[in-house]
């Protein structure tokens, strides 16, 4: 079953002179562009883009689209993703007319139905944050991040305070110390670990009234909730810094315990994770973020208000907080995204959404239980919502790597972990199998794994053998980088 | 209803696995008891679907989106027409329900689609280099000024016009005012900049010019002119552009740009109020190491057949931590691949079809509304598809008079902060797009035309 339209490209399938969409004629009065526009504007020559049918264009897309390993197709453990099912009826209220169809700059007489949910959902991620001021203006967590580090930094400057350093542990996302040196901070990592947990005497010798702000994400990128979170925020709130809760994994502690409660200032959440507004191949995210009282006046606008009329209505309208960081991107945020999520929090309800914590945990406890004797999970028996085996055993008595496993189980009909993140577990393996996953589902994958560990480690070097491609070669990539394609002369 | 799967026995089967004999035990081995919330959050009521849908449909009900009223809203997110083959290939959940393509063999569906839309945004814009996405039109424009810092690393002066939308100055000035830079912006009071000024300001501190084109009057700059300008200073020349512009006009690769960028939603994505958009970034080849975001490349895989990688990851804060380009993780896939399958229902042909009914139905809109008591044209400056009007006798009767007539006209200028904010409280945007009819536009014209 070999389909060539599936791996020819798009420019290879065009041929001069067809054609797909077409538009109406004109019909105001016909006038030479030239006096429209000025002659030295106006392209000499049509952009160069291919020629196809609409067939065409729906065959090859189709085709690449089963080259894809997806959520609604395959098991998704990639760790720190959330890779959970998204429900269907999202799709469809997100395109009803009057919410897709909204342009970002109708009145607000003309849109307080789309006010309405913006300002539930407010509501709802400060319930669920412990913090009572949000902005969902970021599009994604690391535009997140950046607002709240901008946010502290206007704090400080407020106070007349000059603090310089973000301070973060060695497990953390990338996009924390990147958005850090964006905000114009400098970084601090903390490269000691007691056992996962973050080292306090290290923690403590960093800390100085430099200190603007200790970025931690807690359940942490292992999978472990930092036990000892309180004294941490302590320890930050006494040297006059602030606590910022990356909110990836969330999934662990809906209705378990919040940011706010555990000792944050600031956090962001992962709509797209947490949730499930579809990963998009990549996105669209979004990236709210939630903060304490004393930050409010801060966040970037728009926010929603309600008023109460005295006839009890409710009237909805947007307002940028007095001392505002300003606008971090156009228009509201990714509403689209924030819709979606809104649906899934609407559907579940307060039980349903500790459910989700509740399961996912439990799925991910029964997961480690079932691959420990394989795949060794160094930071011990238990964890939240994730755990990051190793396989620095097996590779080193077997030759059989992290990459190798993960490349074997997409022929199993598996989508592989992370691998290699976090950096502080030699060949990681970072599996998060979410709550919406079966009991049956998390056996066959574990049984996939023990069956893998006893193959011939050369051929597993050579793995997968199913897929459209297998072993990519990225350095004759990066050496001679082809980033589009190009007609041959 | 958590899209749970686990029966009570299965649950009870998978703790005697754990080794305890309920999940709470799992948190209370780990999260301490005062840390816990003791109770259920404060949430609405579990809605079944069906009670979901009635209620979404009744906040659906209580806005103005532009399937049921007549719109002529602009100021950088259009009402364009989206083909339902769009459609068809963005809710294929092999795409939509897949993530970053980190695994190649598992995803060279998304990688080949971004591939083919690097392609398509480089032949459509005339750069070299186009990278797979960005949040949206503003922070793009924000990435770009970045990239010219990072390029030319001794010099910290940037220089914008004011014709930029005001939005993606705001955006800059959030991010620029706790770097050590020094933001000119360029006054434009006859809608677009006076180049002879705009040279003026640019000096050899300069790292960059910003120009938006058409700007967010709707006007067209000296384009060309002004990306020379920035050459001749040592500056990097960057261009806002709007995609569909350039079935008809100069494309910036045409005319110099070291950067290009744009809103991309008019390429095939719904108004959505304002989000998720498309953030396209495209440059020079001199500059692709410098680019914020994922980038596609190809290659060859084990044996030898041709695919499809992340590229150049080592600008990234996956690797680079923080000395990476941005701190960028997430793209903006889905929209990207909106904008693919758009572009490539287009063709050429097509795209000259939009950008020329845009164009003219533009033209003639301005043409009757001009005829309007009341209103004028602000700026004689030619435009491609939005125009700005002055209303003599303030802008709120107008509106009030389109509204009630079912059409929605704006965003007025005195929604924005404007250094000359007397003059600006007067304008309004027209955006005409090629869904526009002439009748449409001649009921425009005799409802704002009724007297009081």
């Amino acid at each position: 079953m070999r389909n060539q339209q599936a791996t020819q490209l798009l420019f290879e399938l065009s041929k001069s002179g067809r054609r797909a969409a077409r538009f109406p004629t004109a019909d105001v009065p016909d006038r030479p562009l030239t006096d429209l526009i000025p002659a030295a504007q106006l392209a000499k020559s049509l952009p160069p883009l291919p020629e196809v049918t609409e067939p065409d264009v729906i065959r090859h897309f189709v085709n690449l689209s089963t080259l894809n390993m997806s959520v609604d197709t395959h098991f998704y453990p990639l760790g720190s993703c959330t890779m959970k099912y998204n429900p269907k009826r999202h799709e469809r209220l997100a395109g009803l007319p009057g919410l897709v169809d909204l342009h970002p700059y109708q009145t607000p007489a003309a849109s307080q139905g789309m006010l309405q949910f913006l300002y539930e959902m407010q509501q709802m991620l400060a319930e669920i944050a412990g913090l009572p001021g949000v902005s969902m203006q970021p599009a994604a967590g690391a535009q997140g991040e950046l607002t709240a580090l901008l946010v502290a930094a206007q704090y400080f400057r407020d106070r007349g305070e000059h603090r310089t350093k973000v301070i973060f542990p060695n497990s953390a996302h990338g996009t924390n110390p990147a958005s850090a040196a964006i905000a114009g901070f400098e970084c601090v990592q903390l490269n000691q670990s007691e056992g996962g947990y973050v080292s306090l005497p290290e923690l403590q010798s960093q800390l100085n009234d430099q200190t603007a702000v200790f970025m931690i994400t807690n359940p942490s990128t292992l999978g472990l909730f930092e036990r000892r979170i309180q004294t941490i925020a302590k320890m930050v709130h006494d040297v006059g810094g602030l606590v910022y809760i990356d909110g990836a994994n969330m999934n662990a502690i809906l209705g378990i315990t919040r940011p706010g409660d555990f000792g944050g200032d600031m956090m962001h959440y992962n709509v797209h994770k947490t949730f499930t507004g579809p990963h998009g191949a990549g996105g669209p995210g979004s990236g709210p973020i939630a903060v304490r009282d004393f930050l409010a006046d801060y966040l970037p606008g728009p926010i929603v208000t309600r008023t109460q009329q005295p006839d009890g209505t409710a009237v909805y309208g947007l307002a940028t907080p007095s001392k505002t960081i300003g606008r971090v991107r156009t228009f509201f945020g990714n509403v689209g995204i924030l819709l979606r999520g809104y649906c899934y929090l609407k559907t579940l309800g307060a039980e349903g959404v500790k459910a989700v914590s509740d399961n996912a945990v439990l799925n991910a406890n029964y997961l480690l239980q079932k691959l420990k004797h394989v795949l060794p999970v160094p930071q011990g028996e238990r964890c939240m919502h994730e755990f990051v085996a190793s396989a620095q055993k097996l590779k080193t008595e077997k030759g059989i790597s992290a990459m190798d496993i993960a490349k074997r189980l997409l022929d199993y009909g598996f989508h592989a972990p992370t691998v290699y993140f976090p950096l502080v577990v030699p060949e990681a393996l970072m599996m998060e199998p979410t709550e919406t996953e079966s009991k049956e589902t998390l056996d066959a994958f574990a049984a996939a794994i023990e069956q893998i560990v006893t193959e011939d480690p050369e051929r597993l070097h050579e793995a997968p053998f199913t897929g459209p491609a297998s072993r990519p070669d990225d350095l004759k990539a990066g050496r001679n980088p082809i980033l589009k394609w190009t007609a041959k002369v | 209803m958590s899209y749970l799967f686990n029966t009570p026995e299965q649950q009870q089967e998978m703790l005697r696995v754990c080794g305890v004999d309920s999940i709470e035990k799992l948190f209370s081995d780990q999260v301490p008891a005062d840390l816990r919330l003791n109770r259920l959050l404060e949430m609405p009521p579990a809605l079944s679907e069906l009670e979901l849908e009635a209620e979404l449909t009744a906040l659906a009900h209580k806005n103005g989106g532009a399937s049921t009223r007549t719109c002529f809203l602009g100021g950088g997110a259009y009402d364009h027409f989206i083909p339902a083959a769009v459609d068809t290939i963005a809710t294929r959940s092999e795409f939509y329900t897949a993530y970053t393509p980190y695994q190649a063999e598992a995803s060279q569906g998304t990688l080949q689609a971004f591939f083919e839309y690097q392609t398509l945004i480089c032949e459509l814009t005339g750069m070299d280099v186009s990278n797979a996405s960005l949040y949206e039109g503003g922070t793009s424009v924000t990435e770009a000024v970045s990239m010219a810092l990072r390029s030319l690393h001794n010099r910290r002066r940037v220089v914008v016009l004011g014709s930029m939308h005001p939005e993606y100055r705001e955006i800059l000035v959030t991010h620029l005012q706790h770097l050590n830079c020094e933001l000119v912006t360029i006054p434009t009071p006859a809608g677009t900049a006076d180049v002879s000024k705009v040279k003026a300001a640019l000096n050899d501190q300069t790292a960059c010019l910003v120009v938006q084109q058409p700007n967010f009057f709707g006007c067209l700059e000296s384009a060309a002119e002004l990306m020379a300008a920035a050459k001749d200073a040592g500056a990097l020349g960057i261009i806002s552009f709007d995609p569909l512009s350039l079935g008809l006009l100069q494309r910036p690769g045409d005319y110099g740009a070291d950067i290009a960028v744009a809103e991309g939603q008019s390429l095939g994505t719904p108004l959505q109020y304002g989000g998720p958009y498309l953030g396209i970034l495209t440059c020079r080849e001199a500059l692709m190491r410098k680019m914020p975001g994922r980038l596609i490349g190809q290659t060859t895989d084990r044996l030898g057949k041709r695919c499809f990688v992340l590229n150049l990851q080592a600008r990234e804060q996956h690797i680079k931590r923080d000395k990476a380009t941005s701190n960028i993780c997430t793209n903006q896939g889905l929209l990207a691949l909106r904008a693919t399958v758009y572009m490539s229902l287009l063709g050429p042909q097509g795209l000259r079809e939009v950008s020329e009914l845009a164009c003219r139905k533009a033209h003639y809109a301005a043409e009757q509304l001009a005829q309007v008591a009341g209103l004028e044209l602000m700026f004689a400056q030619p435009f491609f598809k939005e125009f700005t009007v002055r209303c003599k006798g303030g802008v709120e009767p107008i509106l009030k008079r389109a509204a009630a007539a079912g059409f929605d006209i704006g965003p007025e200028l005195s929604r924005f902060t404007w250094s000359d904010g007397e003059t600006m409280s007067a304008g309004l945007l027209v955006a005409v797009t090629e869904k526009r009819t002439r009748a449409d536009i001649d009921r425009l014209a005799q409802a704002l035309a009724k007297s009081r």
